[in-house]
């Protein structure tokens, strides 16, 4: 069986900056399994602008990004199978690929870095009353369709759910001449970034339904009308609000969801947000066995994603040397009162300075200290004019603040008044 | 008057507020302050697209408007872009149309096409 020191499953922006990272400390023996046809990942298929501010310092395209990540991967000759699927992992860090050209071929990694992005909730997931007809897909197929291959998926649209990815196709969608009638947000507020509600919706005068949702597709082959209604405060729609639109399409922008089975197959203990559970080495339950991006929690900025694979990559790299150590500290970290999760869970060694802590809040919140309490003593706190749950927050607190070195930390929100 | 917007230079989103004399509070970084005042007075917006390309290895290559163009030009500026084809191989930075509308702005790619025979 072949025997490499790091193996790296997906290509995205992820798998390329922690292969980076790991190369330029000194791993040699690096291989990247990709199951697309081109590095890069869901990067490819974002031809808008808007990313690599804080990396390039420049406003990129997805593309443009990918391809920058891309050429420091090519330009170290670290070895790239494209158009390869890992199929399963093995405790003892065994990986299965499958490939065209090789077959099933098995490789013993002495460290992992899974780095396989998210996937896309559709109809199925949340049950979409109504006909099956053809005509209903995901944000993220009609922005393939469009941005790759050239096809517009349909000629008036309607939106259902204001992730970014389903405000960024109401604009594209428009500018490729289909009418969008419309995007619905079951709730009261947008998942999506603010500039996207103001560069894609308001630009074009796209009407943005919160508090609505789809009651019923309606369509013998393919679709042919939705009807939406407003929801009451548990989501159930309200009688007598309904509206009708006439459409040929159904889009579907409803959430993100970490491609985290590989390794939750084999047992790796998985978090609140999907993905493994990991300590501030972003080192799962599996020793050697790493994870960031999208496939560990799903991140709006590429440049956060490319922060966290760094740090994956170096982890990765001093397990492979033999230097990382996990004895010192035995924390566990919770999310508390309106934070809906906190990475990493588990914080354990000492040979990084700082921790990164990410968070996201669970609805929109105003006048708020971010609050970690360790061993029931406030470390810190981070007052928030606004927070708002589509914005990731990344606080970074050294780890001599954690001076007994075990216990607990939790992380919540306290109102401002309460303090005063 | 004072206005509220919302920063679309990157995606942190700043809210800006611009008072009575201009000038601009909220904006994490100097871009936000530039954005504030060109939205007020004459807002423009980065265009991208794709154009379609013959013996490539993708149908279509991704483009964008090297830098910002006025607002109100997006739909003219997009009929110029589905005018065009191109032909394969195409590379990331080759200008698609050269100065746009008269615009001095240039439609550039955005990504490499390879040429499949
Ligand atoms: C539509 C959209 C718009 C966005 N807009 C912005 C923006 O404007 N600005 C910004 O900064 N960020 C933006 N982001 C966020 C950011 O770009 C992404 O979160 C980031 O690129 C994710 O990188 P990743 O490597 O974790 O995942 P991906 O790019 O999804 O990469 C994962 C890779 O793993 C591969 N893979 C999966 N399973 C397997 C397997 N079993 N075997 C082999 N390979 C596998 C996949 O093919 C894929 O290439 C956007 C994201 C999306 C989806
Ligand atoms: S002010 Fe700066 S940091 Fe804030 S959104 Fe604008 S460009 Fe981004």
């Amino acid at each position: 069986m072949r025997k490499v020191d790091l193996l790296i499953i997906g290509g995205g922006s992820a798998g390329l900056a922690a292969a980076v990272e790991a190369y330029d400390r000194g791993i040699r023996s690096i291989i990247i399994i990709e199951r697309g046809a081109e590095l890069g990942g869901i990067l490819n298929q974002c031809i808008h602008n808007g990313f690599g501010l804080g990396e390039f310092k420049e406003e990129l395209t997805g593309p443009e990004f990918a391809y920058r990540f891309a050429k420091q991967v090519q330009d170290r000759n670290i070895e790239c199978h494209l158009l390869s699927t890992v199929t399963s992992v093995t405790p003892n860090k065994v990986v299965t690929y499958v490939n065209e050209e090789e077959g099933s071929v098995e490789v013993e990694a002495k460290a992992i870095i899974m780095a396989a992005g998210c996937y896309e909730r559709n109809a199925g997931a949340i049950g979409v009353p109504g006909d099956r007809p053809a005509g209903v897909l995901t944000a993220g197929q009609a922005q393939l369709m469009i941005n790759k291959f050239g096809y517009l998926c349909g000629k008036r649209i309607f939106i259902l759910g204001s992730g970014d990815i389903g405000l960024i196709m109401a604009r594209r969608f428009t500018l490729e001449g289909a009418k969008v009638l419309g995007v619905a947000e079951i709730m009261p507020y947008s998942n999506g970034l603010n500039r996207n509600i103001v560069q894609c919706l308001n630009d074009y005068d796209i009407p943005l339904y919160l508090s609505h949702t789809v009651s019923q597709v309606i369509g013998k082959k393919h679709v042919e009308k939705v009807e939406i209604s407003q929801v009451d405060e548990k989501f159930r729609p309200i009688p007598g609000t309904e509206k009708v639109f006439d459409c040929d399409a159904l889009v579907l922008s409803i959430g993100l969801i970490p491609n985290n089975t590989l390794l939750s197959d084999i047992g790796i203990k998985v978090s609140g947000t999907k993905g493994a559970e990991v300590d501030q080495y972003l080192q799962t339950s599996l020793p050697g066995v790493f994870s960031c991006g999208n496939v560990l929690h799903v991140h709006d900025l590429v440049d956060n994603v490319v922060k966290e694979a760094r740090i994956a990559g170096e982890s990765a790299a001093r397990y492979i040397q033999g230097d990382l150590h996990v004895e010192e500290y035995d924390i566990s970290c919770a999310a508390k009162d309106g934070v809906g999760y906190i990475l990493p869970q588990h914080i354990s060694g000492s040979d990084y300075e700082k921790v990164d802590f990410k968070l996201r809040v669970r609805k929109p919140t105003q006048n708020v200290y971010i609050e970690f309490i360790y061993n029931g003593e406030t470390i810190k706190r981070v007052f928030k004019g606004v927070i708002i749950p589509s914005e990731m927050e990344v606080i970074s607190l050294p780890l001599s603040l954690f001076k007994e070195k075990k216990g607990a930390l939790e992380v919540k929100l306290t109102p401002k008044e309460v303090n005063q | 008057m004072e206005k509220n917007l919302i920063c679309i230079c990157c995606p942190r989103g700043c809210h800006l507020t611009v008072d009575e004399n201009m000038s601009v509070s909220g904006n994490f970084c100097p871009r936000g302050a530039k954005y504030a005042i060109d939205e007020l007075t004459h807002p423009t917006r980065i265009v991208t697209s794709t154009v379609k390309v013959n013996d490539g290895s993708y149908s279509v290559c991704s483009v964008k408007t090297a830098s910002p163009v006025p607002k109100e030009k997006i739909f003219e500026v997009m009929e110029e872009i589905n005018k065009v084809e191109l032909k394969a191989p195409v590379s990331i930075g080759d200008i698609v149309i050269k100065n746009v509308l008269n615009l001095s702005v240039d439609i550039i790619a955005t990504e490499n096409i390879e040429l499949v025979k």
